[in-house]
């Protein structure tokens, strides 16, 4: 690819536009300030998730009530599954990497639509808020768990209505992103960056748009369907006004199995951007790898199933289901196949991104092998609303999105900030954050094996011991996080000043200066090779 | 620039709205209707099929489909295939209980 010239135009956390201090922020629409927002909106909210989670592994860490009541427990997990899921892993990636590298990845400068871009951001924090409100306003928290189960969330007196719209609110800033990502990707790539020129964490944003555009719209009608059941008592899922408690879960389910993939292709796409650049190497099957992301979006869609394995479904749904769960199965593993081909007889350069993607690989294989066993009808019957489920999805939604985020957070944080980081502080804590993640969700494998459920504040004697263990790791992990996070927010004052290209990347976010200038590029640069040209 | 004034401007006659109109209403009716007749598994297809009718009036007359690129045409297409292929799967719960 070719590379840029030096650079006249302030950086975009120089130029202030038209508006000072905060508003130069908050009415920006620059595509890099609007990714910095959506950071620290994301960080703030995962910091709240993850003291939510903290304070439950205590509560768990002996038998009977500890630090909390079970109606407290029961809003707090609540609580935790709302904020993680819609606040956090969904926008995650794609709201903050996507907004800040996709146009500079292909050559743009900025999205499609600016205007809507900052939109999504309000409705993002719109809804977050509404979220949070529901938790201090009306006849106590919700305590639902973040799935809304019918009949229970229409006859629940906790305060369910500024919750579910809450969530509806964040689908629609989820819909417009993918939206605009779509657009961008069509209509704004640089000359000659064909399809197959465009690098991988673009073409997971791609197929991350489809499903965002395509599967947001049914749990946003589904959200407004209970609450016109709780306000108006239309029968949609109500058994006694004639409705069916499985349609809420089908309709839940159709998008929220497929947002898993939301979550997760970004991820893989993060990862197959550093293991190239930290290999030294053209990434293995790039064909692939692209086909393995179309594929994962697309027979994502039909397997919303294996969540209702126990609901009563027919016998038939239930087969072809778990079919598509072990089919859904194979394009993941060409990813993983292809990135352990990359690295093979490579030049391995071991900097702390490159840990974390290696990181990723190992939980994400625990995450994915443990999901055959869920989606493994005759196994399931016994895991189902089990700890094995809650360490499976920790797995995949916190060891792979998680893990990638961090891995991206490392990787592109010289390009985002114009600093370097300490590496030796950033290693510690992702040893300690490993060590602790591992000993958090790892336990809950055995714990669910045993037949601990999920979801309950109390449990049996036996399974006190797992407990501890659990809740310390929960505390080791936390306090790895907090060291991660200590050395990136010290590192932006004390940092020493990063070149272009520390990595030695090849893709174009390397060619122009670290922080990038407002517009990105002095002249839309021509693309003449592929993304990841190491010869 | 070029594309924007190549394009052509389709008005549509107030009356082609107003057929479209009582068409789209009878179509409500015939819906609401038959919810009062009892056709077994085929209650749900009769309805989506009705639904799909009126969604392409209002695609292709009021969202002007008809006259748009024929690229925009295969992707509504594709986007109600994927639509028909998740309610089947769901039917094959609700029709083998």
């Amino acid at each position: 690819m070719s590379t840029q010239k030096n650079f006249e135009e302030p950086s975009y956390l120089e130029y202030k536009g038209k508006y000072k201090g905060i508003f130069s922020w908050i009415l920006s629409t620059d595509h890099k300030r609007i990714a910095i927002l959506y950071l620290f909106s994301l960080l703030t909210f995962f910091a709240t998730g993850a003291t939510l989670g903290l304070l439950m592994k205590l509560e768990l860490i002996a038998p009977g009530k500890t630090i909390m009541t079970a109606q407290t427990y029961n809003a707090f997990f609540t609580l935790h599954g709302i904020i993680m899921i819609f606040a956090v892993v969904i926008p995650g990636l794609p709201a903050v990497f996507g907004n800040f590298l996709l146009p500079i990845m292909i050559g743009a400068k900025d999205v499609a639509f600016p205007r809507l871009n900052l939109l999504s951001w309000y409705f993002y924090v719109t809804g977050v808020t509404l979220v949070l409100i529901s938790q201090f306003t009306g006849q106590g928290p919700p305590d639902t768990g973040w799935t809304f189960y019918a009949p229970y969330s229409f006859r629940t007196t906790g305060n369910m209505l500024p919750a579910v719209f809450g969530a509806f609110v964040l689908g629609f800033s989820s819909i417009l992103t993918g939206l605009n990502f779509l657009v961008t990707i069509h209509r704004m790539r640089a000359p000659g960056m064909t399809w197959l020129k465009m690098p991988l964490f673009p073409w997971t944003l791609y197929a991350t748009g489809w499903v965002q555009l395509l599967a947001t719209p049914i749990i946003g009608i589904t959200l407004l369907m209970i609450i016109a059941e709780r306000t108006l008592h239309i029968g949609f899922f109500d058994p006694t006004l004639g409705g069916d408690p499985l349609l809420y879960q089908h309709l839940f389910w159709t998008y929220s199995h497929p947002a898993v993939y939301i979550m997760i292709l970004p991820a893989m796409g993060a990862i197959s951007e550093i293991i190239p650049t930290f290999c030294h190497k053209t990434i293995f099957g790039y064909n692939f790898i692209v086909a393995s992301s179309i594929a994962i979006a697309f027979v994502g869609y039909f397997i919303w199933g294996h969540h209702m394995f126990t609901s009563g479904m027919s016998g038939t749904a239930q087969y072809v289901f778990s079919l598509l769960t072990f089919i859904v199965a194979i394009p993941s593993a060409i990813k993983v196949f292809n990135w352990i081909a990359t690295m093979h007889k490579a030049s391995i350069d071991l900097q702390t991104p490159f840990y974390w993607a290696v990181g990723f690989l190992f939980v994400f294989m625990i995450g994915g092998f443990s999901g055959l066993i869920l989606g493994s009808l005759a196994t399931d019957i016994h895991l189902h609303n089990t700890h094995f489920v809650v360490a499976h999805f920790h797995f995949i939604v916190f060891g792979g999105t998680g893990f990638a985020f961090f891995g991206a957070m490392h990787y592109w944080f010289p390009k985002i900030t114009g600093k370097m980081y300490d590496s030796r502080w950033a290693n510690t804590g992702l040893i300690i954050f490993f060590s602790g993640f591992i000993t958090l969700y790892g336990e809950m494998f055995f714990l669910g094996m045993k037949g601990m459920p999920r979801r309950y504040y109390d449990y049996d004697e036996i399974f006190h011991t797992g407990n501890i263990f659990s809740s310390l790791g929960a505390v080791v992990m936390y306090f790895g996080l907090a060291v991660i996070i200590i050395n990136l927010i010290s590192s932006l004052r004390n940092g020493a000043k990063a070149p272009s290209d520390p990595w030695g990347g090849k893709t174009l976010e390397w060619t122009i200066p670290s922080p990038p200038p407002v517009e990105n590029f002095e002249e839309i640069p021509v693309i003449t090779k592929g993304p990841y040209n190491y010869k | 620039m070029k594309s924007i004034e190549n394009e052509k401007n389709h008005i549509i006659p107030y009356k082609t709205f107003l057929y479209v109109l009582a068409v789209l209403i009878a179509l409500t009716l015939t819906s609401v209707t038959l919810t009062q007749i009892s056709l077994g598994a085929l209650t749900v297809t009769i309805a989506l099929i009705i639904a799909a009718i009126k969604s392409s009036f209002v695609l292709r007359i009021f969202m002007h489909l008809k006259f748009e690129n024929k690229m925009f045409s295969r992707a509504v297409i594709g986007v109600i295939m994927l639509l028909c292929a998740v309610i089947t799967v769901t039917l094959l719960d609700y029709l083998n209980r």
